[in-house]
């Protein structure tokens, strides 16, 4: 059985990993970092697992050596943060590529400049297009959950594709939460050891991170594309057997209170427990207002959310990232673009809200909601607007 | 791509462009690249083998004499054997 214990949630991510008994964790401790990185060494140094916990000198060589130690076969845990996120960059679509089953824990925050750690979406949305499944958890007990959930979804010979966690920064890392954390036996039992597809070893001799000439390459990134298209009933299945054995439901898109729901939420992250106390708010008030919580951002849940927005009026969809010059938010983009196709898609309205940790309280969110309706006469002469920007 | 066989559709790609096959890049003659060849001249030789460390390619080779030759199937023709060689022994001609 799980012991309920109350744990800071960055440290929980990495015990989390523990549970899976990676083989080695490749972390760089940048500013910003979470306490994953110097847990997770703690894990290593204190004998807990056998494990090599490889102390490299940039984010850069962190992915890199990851990459090499899956390339071993490996199951590897690496883990980042904003401006460190955008220094593996370059490495990002590389571990992808290659099919290596990397699992990376990341503390979402702003990316500089001005200057600024705090938590928004800004990092990983950078990231969306390197070939990474994304999974996005509201609270401690799904960054536990996800964690050890990723490495089953990565390593699954349908998917082989790296996995990111994503949990917000300071508002998730830095908090100590109630958390179920499963024994090791209930994780083993879960998560099978790693069967590597291939390793680098002189009796099964492979090349990996090939060069693929023009006649190739598109060939290899629809390959990849398909794993990932793929990946989607590999998800579905992991998180059903989750739910069989743990009790605890994970679905693309959580909708609360949705079904009935004239005016929607979408939220991605930790902002999903504060709207949902909102809309409650709003429902003693009679307003039918509903919310979707939106758990896997790559691959994009199309069907999921035409599903659940097919009877609103209006779905108010907020952004943790700014693209600039762009439709509005990174979200509401992908969001338009899954419903465009629908006879009866709800009018959409686009705040980008929580922007470098800016704070976000209930009647933020009832606010928000309740200006939907009117928000939707002006558009698309302001197809997004920055919340609480003093103007 | 000279005579080397890939994989025709996306579905034969291996997952991650693996190739289990080891050696199979000397099936890719990079020599086809070239513009220009290095010719040694053996009596300016002093046999140091710097020619030898300093291919990018790794085609050149040393003969039973001791001197040197590159493989010009895969010599890529970037000279850089010559510009290294410190007798100037070696001189890159023009393909005809
Ligand atoms: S020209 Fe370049 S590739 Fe050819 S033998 Fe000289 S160093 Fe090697
Ligand atoms: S570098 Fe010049 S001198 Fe030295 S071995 Fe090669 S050809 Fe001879």
């Amino acid at each position: 059985m799980s012991k309920r214990i109350g744990m800071e949630v960055a440290i929980a991510a990495a015990e989390a990993a523990a549970l899976c008994r990676f083989d080695v964790a490749a972390v760089y401790p940048i500013t910003p970092q979470s306490h994953v990185a110097e847990h997770l060494s703690d894990i290593v140094a204190d004998g807990r697992i056998d494990a090599e916990f490889i102390t490299v000198e940039s984010e850069h060589s962190a992915l890199s050596s990851a990459i090499g130690a899956a390339g071993t076969g490996a199951r590897v845990v690496t883990a980042t943060s904003s401006q460190g996120l955008m220094y593996m960059h370059e490495v990002l679509p590389i571990a992808s590529a290659m099919r290596l089953p990397i699992v990376m824990i990341i503390a979402n925050r702003a990316v500089s400049g001005p200057l600024n750690i705090w938590n928004d979406h800004t990092d990983i949305m950078h990231e969306r297009d390197t070939g990474w499944i994304s999974l996005f958890a509201q609270n401690g007990q799904e960054v536990v959950d996800m964690t050890i959930q990723a490495f089953k979804i990565g390593e699954h010979r349908d998917v082989m594709l790296p996995v990111n966690v994503n949990m917000d920064g300071f508002q998730l890392t830095h908090m100590v939460e109630p958390i179920l954390m499963p024994e090791q036996e209930e994780v083993d039992k879960f998560l099978p050891a790693y069967k590597p597809y291939a390793m680098v070893h002189p009796d099964t001799p492979v090349s990996m991170g090939t060069l693929a000439m023009p006649e190739f390459y598109a060939e290899a990134l629809k390959a990849k594309d398909m794993a990932m298209a793929a990946s989607r009933k590999i998800i579905a299945q992991v998180w059903k057997d989750w739910e069989k054995q743990f009790g605890r439901k994970y679905e693309p898109i959580e909708a609360h209170r949705a079904e009935d729901a004239e005016v929607l939420m979408l939220t991605m992250g930790s902002m999903g427990e504060t709207a949902e106390i909102a809309i409650n708010e709003l429902r003693k008030h009679g307003v039918k207002a509903g919310l979707l919580k939106l758990k896997l951002w790559r691959p994009f849940p199309f069907e999921e959310l035409k599903k659940l927005t097919k009877n609103a009026k209006v779905l108010v969809v907020t952004d943790r990232a700014v693209s600039f010059g762009g439709p509005g938010g990174p979200v509401c983009g992908e969001v338009k673009a899954a419903l465009y196709d629908e006879p009866n898609r709800p009018k959409i309205v686009n705040y980008l809200i929580g922007l470098g940790g800016r704070d976000l309280t209930i009647s933020d969110f009832v606010d928000m909601m309740k200006r939907a309706a009117e928000a939707t006469k002006k558009m698309p002469a302001e197809a997004y607007e920055y919340y609480g920007v003093r103007e | 791509m000279a005579d080397k066989k890939g994989p025709e559709t996306w579905k034969e790609m291996n997952p991650g462009c693996m190739v289990f096959r080891p050696g199979s890049s000397r099936e890719y003659h990079t020599g086809s690249w070239r513009a220009q060849k290095p010719v040694w001249q053996n009596e300016k030789c002093i046999k140091c083998g710097i020619c030898y460390i300093f291919c990018p390619e790794g085609c050149i080779k040393e003969d039973e004499e001791g001197y040197f030759v590159a493989d010009l199937n895969y010599c890529k023709g970037c000279g850089i054997c010559a510009h290294e060689c410190w007798p100037g022994a070696i001189k890159m001609v023009e393909e005809d």
